[in-house]
Order: C-alpha cells, then structure tokens, then sequence
C-alpha cells in the first residue's frame, strides 16, 4: 500500500525547523504525527532536503521505539499489560479485541487502517486498571464486553 | 620548544602531535589490535581491542585516548591479554566460523587476531545467524551474519565518500548495518567504490569475485582471450608475493597472464594515451568554442556513478571520452573484428567499480559488452596461486604487439593527479626536459584529497583542482556553485589517493599507498617516451584503425536518466 504524500506538508515541518539536519528526530516526530507512521517515500525526499543519507534517517528511526515504518490505524488502541493491568485481568481484553478486529501479535493493524491494538507497558495509572486508550483518551477499569462495545462505537462514529 | 615524552612499555617515546596514544604505540613498533580504528575515520572507540594498562591499572581504549606527557601505559599485560581474548572469543560465539569457504580467508582481521590470540576454543555458545547475503550489486557482496557491527564501513562510506548507502539501524541485540529499508544495494546510491569492502575487517563486505567463470572461458579452446592491465595493479600487486611495496612489476604481471592462458597481453596505459589526447582536444576545444566549464574528467566509474545520482546538471561538464579501458576495448573490438575466433575481453583492475561500468548500456553492443569480464588485482592474485605460479620467480615479460608501446603519461593516470600532469604535458608548448620536470612540481603530485594548480596556456591563466574522495569532489561542487571557487578542469577520482588505492588492489596503509604513487613515477621516469602524443601506437592508431570513427569508439555521452 502506497501513502499518498503532499510534500507540501512535509515542507511545512521543514520549514519549521529550519532545514537544521540536527532536528531530524523532531521532524519525524511530526511527520508521524501527520501519517502516524513515517511513509517510506519521505525518506528520499527527506534525505534530499537536509542532505543526510536515507539509511541515516533509517538509523534514527528504527534507534527508537517510537517511530513507526507500518502504518497506524485511524484508531490506535493500547493495552496496558503492566503488572497492575495484568493481574487484573487485561490479556482477555486484548484477547477480544484481536479477534474482533481479525487482529494477532504479528498484525497490529486492520486492513482498512481504522484500528491498530498494541500493548504498552506500564501507562502509569494503574488504579484504574485494567486500563486501555485509543489514541490519547483513556478508558479506566476496563473489560472484554466494555471493550466490544467500545470498538462498535468507535465504528459507528464513522 | 621542549620535547613531550610519555612511557609505553617501558620505553620513552616522543609525543609529536598524535591525537592518540594508539598512533604512539604503533609508532613505537607495537601492533597493538585494533578492528575500528582507522586514521583517515573518525575514531569510534566501540571495539575494545586496543585497551592499554596505566601504572594505577587503569584501563583505555588507546586509540580515543589522547596522549599525556609523563603518562605510562603497558600494551601486554596478563589482564589485558585475558581481556582481549575474552572479546575474540564473543566475537566469535556469534560468527560463522566456515573460515575455509569464506572469500575474506586468509585476509580477515578476526581470522588473523583469533590466530594471534591463539583461540583455541570459545567458552560460549554459538548463536551466529544463518548467513544473510545482499549480491545485488556487481561490485560487492554483504553478508549480515558475518558483522562484528565495528562501523568502519559505515563512516567510510559516509566520511570518505559521502555516499551514505549504509548506516546502523535498530539497537540492542536487533543493531545491524543496513541500508535505508534493507533495500538491495544496488537500489540505493552506492557507487559501487568498494572501500567499505576493502576497510570490513571481516567477511560481511567483500568484493565480487568472478574468477570461477573467466578460468572456464580460459579453458576454452574456441575463444581468444586478450586481456589488458591498469597502471596501478603493477604496483599494488608484488607485496603479496613477497616483492616491495608499490614495486613496479608490470614485466612479471604480463609474464603470469600468458602462463594463466590469455592469449594477448596489452596495458592499458596505451589507452591512456588516447584518453589525453581525445581530453586535451576536448578541452581545448570547448575554450575555443566556448564550451561549458570546469571541464570534469571521466575515468572514474564512482565518479560518473556519483554525478549521475547527485549532480546530473554536471552531466554535460563530463568529459565524453570514455575511460582507458573502456577506450581499449573499443579499439580491440574493431581490431579483431575479423578474428575467425570468438575474442573475450578482460580487464585487470584496481577497481570495483569498474565491474559495474563494463556492465553499463553505453558501453555494449547487441548485448555483448565490449568488456565481458573485470578482474581485480586481488582477484588475479588469486588465479596466480591457483596457477601454482612462482610470482617472485617468474621471468619478466613485455606485452603484445601491435599495442605494444605506453608513454610515462598513460602510466601515471594510477594516482592522484596523474590524469591532470599527463595533459599539463600534452598543452604545454615548452617540450623541453627541464619543463617536463617543472611540471612535476607545480603542485599535482602527492597524495593529498585536494589539490589545486593554474597553467598558462596562450596567455591566459587555466585554474586546475584535483580531488580524490567523494566527500573531497562534493566539497569542491558546493563551494563551486556557492560561487566561492572556478575551475576550469577538475580531474575527480573516488577513491582517495587515486586508483594504486582502490578497493581491488590489496589493502594498504598510507605509507603503502605512498610507496605505490611513487612506484609510477618511477615508472614514468623509466620510461623514454613521456608524452601521449609521441607514442607510436597511439599514431599509428589515428592513421589508421581510428580514422573517422574517433566519435563512435572513444566517446560516450552519459545521459540524465529519468
Ligand atoms: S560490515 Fe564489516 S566493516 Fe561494516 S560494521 Fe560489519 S564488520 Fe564492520
Ligand atoms: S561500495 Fe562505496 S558507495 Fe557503496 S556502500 Fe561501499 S563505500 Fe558506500
Ligand atoms: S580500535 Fe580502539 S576501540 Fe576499536
């Protein structure tokens, strides 16, 4: 699958960091946020326009957990599988959503990149767990069927 | 001013300006094991080998530590040599140890100090990966699992060459060097130089070998093949057999290619002749005419590869002349037109690029390449132990007739500056021999990344800049269009220090590739023609084999591609 990039925009970021190759995290850090993952046809013209290699872009992006090469869904959604979370009970809530989702550890994103489910860590709220968010709202004291009708909210809002 | 020692081992030796006690030792006499540091790189300081011992027991990295008057360090003692050992050893527990299938055999830094070291065995499991190839590119080949993950080829290509193609990607236990995407090699912006081939410490880059498929063209009797040898392999070649460095042992070279089996033995260096020739006459050309400017030289594979992918406006500043080789091959071409046998052209290079270039569109006809097979230096130092030749033995030999002649110009185009001297010879109006000399003195000669001259030439001033290094040529493009520096001819070479430094030849020190320049201007002295344009072959060719098709066979026009 083939993003779609305006370079318009990518100019835009470039422009907000002066073209200064030492900005190159926070330029993809701001790239994802537009694509929520970093396109891979932004690397060539990236390259060109700060005059560092794209294997060096590559360097940094894969040096971070952060950065993103797959495309994101629409919805990101995370469950925290912190040892909270996961006493109380978060791997079946994962568990559904996967396979509601048609989801697995290998594929965390849907076909039509409305959603993508990942675990995270540790989310630091850990009395309300278990706990997910999609993208940066969070959903406290959670459970499979909470979680079903979540996702068919989140459907309809489309 | 007062002298700055410091004690290593014991002795006291003089600090003279090293930027690390490493140099200090080595120059102390001490091979002190290192697998990332190299002079002309930044210093990375990951690998550990180096570690010295100070008189509290402390331990440095020596090649990232700077030196100190008064300091004491030892380079042998107990703990370090369990230290060292210890690193090999984890070296190793993740490495392939096929060492006798592997091409860097023989020639690899972790065969070598595990030998030294006396590795008997490794104390930890091996977890070494399935081999992980990348063949993509005709000029080398990379194989992940075979990465000891020391960065020397990163910075060369970045560093040195400006290019970039690989780099570290991700980290922890998962870091590898990779191109952008892991993309194959060749889909990237490599230009096939080979130094990182040539700097790996290992088997993970190495360069392409096609000997296997040239002995079978040997060995059949249907064909006729002729071969033609670079100025700089006379030079690199001898070392390995036991000879000087940087000795000339062209005589020698010709003798064991007729014992391999070729069939004709030429030097390039005649072809070289051609090439001053056809670029003075370019140049003077576009002076008349008033052509574009700086005119740029063309007979560096890496280099037209370079231009191609980053400044293809300077596309039409190349020269159309095609490189010597290239040249030779045309003229060989036509030459045997006739021959009732099938004629296979080969070259012997000091080059990796030079394997891409023989595959080029431009430079084939009907599909048929008029080069069917680039050989490197240590490729044919190969076929020679294979032929059970006794290289040190061997009588002398001199190449085939009818191109039987070379001039000192056409030799020296194997180093920096040559290219430029040979056509400084060619415009000159003064022909005698103490002008001759005088050229060698106005500042084209010497290994340096960048050099600069101006000539005189019908009363105006012709600014000259010779570059070797990628990063050097880059250097020189921006400050060109920032309008900072105007030259009239610029001679790029991608590898620094020219071609008796390319990544086909054997590896060197800088000291060797200095004794390898000086051994063509040796060559050069020795030789009694010094001008391209009084070589007989190269007259004889233009009355005749060239007539009228001096376009079709010695030029080319490298095109912008989409
Ligand atoms: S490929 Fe070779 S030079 Fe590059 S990091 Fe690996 S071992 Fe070092
Ligand atoms: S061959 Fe040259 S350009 Fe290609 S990766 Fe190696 S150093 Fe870089
Ligand atoms: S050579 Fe000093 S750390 Fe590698």
């Amino acid at each position: 699958m083939q993003e779609i990039i305006d370079f318009k925009e990518i100019d835009a970021i470039l422009e907000r960091y002066r073209y200064e190759s030492s900005s190159i995290i926070a330029i993809l850090q701001d790239t994802q946020a537009k694509y929520r993952y970093l396109p891979k046809d932004v690397f060539p013209y990236l390259s060109e326009k700060l005059g560092i290699s794209t294997a060096k872009i590559y360097s940094v992006a894969t040096f971070y957990e952060n950065f993103s090469l797959e495309p994101k869904g629409k919805y990101i959604i995370k469950i925290c599988d912190g040892t909270a979370c996961h006493v109380r009970k978060s791997i079946p809530i994962l568990e559904r959503l996967r396979k509601s989702l048609g989801l697995s550890e290998s594929k965390e994103t849907t076909d039509d990149l409305m959603f993508t489910v990942q675990t995270v860590s540790c989310l630091g709220a850990c009395g309300l767990a278990p706990v997910l968010t999609v993208n940066e709202k969070v959903y406290a004291a959670m459970t499979p069927d909470k979680a079903t009708e979540l996702l068919a909210k989140l459907k309809e809002e489309n | 001013m007062s002298m700055e020692f410091m004690l290593i081992d014991n002795m006291p030796v003089e600090i003279a300006g090293e930027a690390n006690i490493l140099s200090l030792i080595r120059k102390a006499g001490i091979d002190l094991p290192t697998f990332c540091y190299y002079s002309e790189l930044s210093v990375y300081g990951a690998c550990r080998m180096c570690v010295v011992e100070d008189k509290w027991g402390e331990i440095h990295a020596a090649c990232s530590t700077p030196p100190k008057a008064g300091m004491e360090v030892r380079t042998n003692t107990p703990r370090l040599r369990k230290y060292r050992k210890m690193i090999l050893e984890l070296l190793l527990s993740n490495h392939c140890r096929d060492c006798t299938t592997c091409e860097k055999n023989g020639k690899c830094k972790l065969q070598e100090l595990a030998q030294r070291f006396g590795i008997k065995q490794v104390r930890f499991s091996n977890t070494s990966e399935e081999s992980d190839m990348d063949t993509s590119s005709l000029c080398i080949s990379r194989d992940k699992s075979k990465c000891i993950l020391c960065g020397d080829c990163v910075r060369m290509c970045e560093e040195v060459q400006n290019v970039g193609a690989i780099d570290f990607a991700f980290r922890g236990s998962k870091m590898c060097v990779s191109t952008a995407f892991d993309e194959p090699i060749a889909n990237t912006k490599c230009v096939g130089c080979g130094q990182c081939a040539a700097i790996c410490p290992t088997g993970a880059i190495v360069v392409k070998n096609d000997t296997a498929r040239l002995w079978k063209e040997l060995s059949n009797k249907d064909t006729k093949v002729v071969v033609q040898i670079a100025p700089a392999v006379r030079v690199g070649i001898g070392k390995e057999f036991g000879l000087p460095e940087g000795e000339n042992v062209m005589g020698r070279v010709v003798a064991a290619l007729r014992r391999i089996g070729f069939d004709e033995v030429f030097d390039t260096s005649t072809a070289a002749d051609l090439t001053v020739l056809e670029e003075t006459g370019e140049f003077l050309g576009r002076l008349q005419k008033g052509g574009v400017f700086p005119l740029i030289t063309s007979c560096c594979p890496a280099w037209i590869r370079y231009a191609e992918l980053n400044y293809p406006e300077l596309l039409e500043n190349i020269s159309t002349c095609r490189s010597p080789m290239q040249m030779f091959a045309s003229v060989l071409k036509e030459h045997y037109k006739h021959s009732n046998r099938k004629v296979v052209s080969v070259a012997i290079m000091p080059c990796t690029a030079k394997k891409h270039e023989a595959a080029r569109e431009e430079f084939q006809e009907n599909g048929i390449p008029y080069v069917d097979y680039v050989i490197t230096t240590q490729e044919l130092i190969q076929m020679i132990r294979e032929a059970g030749i006794v290289f040190s033995e061997i009588e002398p030999e001199a190449v085939d007739m009818p191109f039987g002649a070379t001039s000192g110009a056409g030799v020296i185009f194997g180093v920096t500056g040559g290219v430029t001297e040979a056509v400084i010879r060619r415009v000159s109006d003064d022909k005698s021999v103490s002008a001759l000399r005088a050229i060698a003195f106005t500042g084209v000669r010497g290994m340096q990344g960048v050099k600069e001259t101006s000539i005189a030439y019908e009363g105006r001033q012709i600014k000259v800049a010779i570059v070797s290094g990628l990063k050097n040529a880059d250097d020189l493009i921006r400050k060109m269009k920032k309008g900072e520096a105007h030259y009239d001819f610029i001679e790029v070479m991608a590898c620094p220090g020219g071609c008796v430094c390319g990544a086909g030849q054997p590896f060197t020190n800088a000291e060797g590739k200095k004794l390898r320049g000086a051994g063509l201007y040796d060559a050069d002295r020795m030789s009694n023609i010094k001008r391209s344009e009084e070589n007989p072959v190269i007259m004889a060719l233009y009355g005749g084999l060239l007539k009228g098709k001096t376009h079709k066979l010695l030029h080319v026009h490298y095109h912008r591609k989409a």
